[in-house]
């Protein structure tokens, strides 16, 4: 890779991608991966350490009907907000290319979790133990969506309790994989993926295999 | 927090981009559907279509691409159906996109662990 000071250069020749190799000419599969997790906890940091190329974003934008509205208008006011999230993305080998998506794990963001987010292989919830309370909702909604999670604790400085009373406080079940990491280290990071990875596998085991649909 | 007005942004450059149109339940495109140019932009094409045609020489994502063009995902789609009406890109669907199947079959799941252990 060049050096910052030659990112005019690769403007001027490739005016499409500057910021990142392109993939593949067999890249035939791309899979989902979504990190949850409240306001600072580490989403950009743990999709940064483990992604090939420096995390993206960008966003939707959510119409939905405003409150209020009298009964008997035909036209009912509409309001549009708009979610941002970042993501990166892994080669995983010929065909398979992994995308991790980092979303806000906030009400708004979970109207569009049909939109963006459904076939997703899993989620990781990444956890603040000084604002446990972040992660309820998240946690909540993915038990709705029926989506097989994991939860991460990133490791801040200072003293922290122990899995078990986090355990207790997200009120997860046992067979929920709960692990700390470090968003930051890239080996870290892979350890949350391979955790989650393997836990579909054995979800996936335990289930009778489902028909393809035509 | 994440939530802002659009109005902040130019919703006339959105309006604008896709005729006000939306595909609605109409969505062939997953968020990492990848997409492939078949063809090379035509002279007069809307400079987002040119764009799209020329990063997706490579396989590339709905998401990248929105990101690429500064365009919100729903935007992207529109933009991309009329490209895939017109047969100038395919998609190259994701594996475990269909409705309410989260439980990936072991052999992907297997493939994707091998991927993450070789990083």
């Amino acid at each position: 890779m060049g050096s910052k000071s030659s990112d005019q250069d690769v403007l001027a020749v490739s005016p499409v991608s500057p910021t990142r190799a392109p993939l593949a000419k067999t890249a035939s599969h791309g899979l989902k991966i979504v990190i949850v997790g409240g306001f600072g906890v580490g989403k950009t940091t743990m999709v940064g350490s483990v992604s090939e190329i420096h995390p993206l974003s960008t966003e939707e934008v959510m119409t939905e009907a405003s409150r209020g509205v009298d009964d008997d208008s035909r036209v009912p006011d509409k309001t549009t907000t708009t979610v941002a999230f970042d993501f990166g993305r892994i080669t995983l080998d010929k065909r398979n290319i992994l995308y991790l998506f980092g979303a806000p794990g906030q009400d708004r963001f979970w109207y569009l979790w049909d939109q963006l987010f459904a076939g997703s292989l899993g989620a990781v919830v990444l956890v603040d133990t000084r604002r446990l309370k972040d992660s309820w909702y998240a946690i909540d909604r993915l038990e709705f969506h029926k989506m097989p999670f994991v939860v991460a604790v990133n490791r801040f400085d200072g003293p922290h309790p122990s899995l078990d009373r986090v355990r207790q406080a997200l009120a997860l079940l046992d067979d929920v994989p709960l692990i700390d990491c470090d968003a930051r280290q890239r080996e870290s990071s892979k350890n949350v993926l391979i955790t989650l990875v393997r836990y579909l596998t054995s979800l996936s085991a335990q289930s009778p295999v489902e028909e393809p649909v035509p | 927090m994440n939530a802002r007005p659009v109005d902040r942004e130019t919703p006339d450059r959105l309006y604008t981009v896709t005729g006000g149109r939306t595909l609605g339940d109409d969505d062939p495109f997953d968020l990492v559907s990848l997409i492939v140019s078949e063809r090379d932009p035509a002279p007069g094409m809307q400079s987002e279509h040119v764009r799209i045609l020329r990063t997706c020489q490579y396989p590339t994502a709905v998401v990248e691409l929105s990101s690429d063009l500064d365009l919100p995902v729903s935007v992207v789609k529109v933009l991309l159906r009329d490209l895939l009406d017109k047969g100038s890109i395919t998609i190259r669907h994701p594996v475990a996109s269909s409705a309410g199947r989260h439980l990936t079959d072991l052999d992907m799941l297997k493939q994707v662990l091998v991927g993450l252990q070789k990083l």
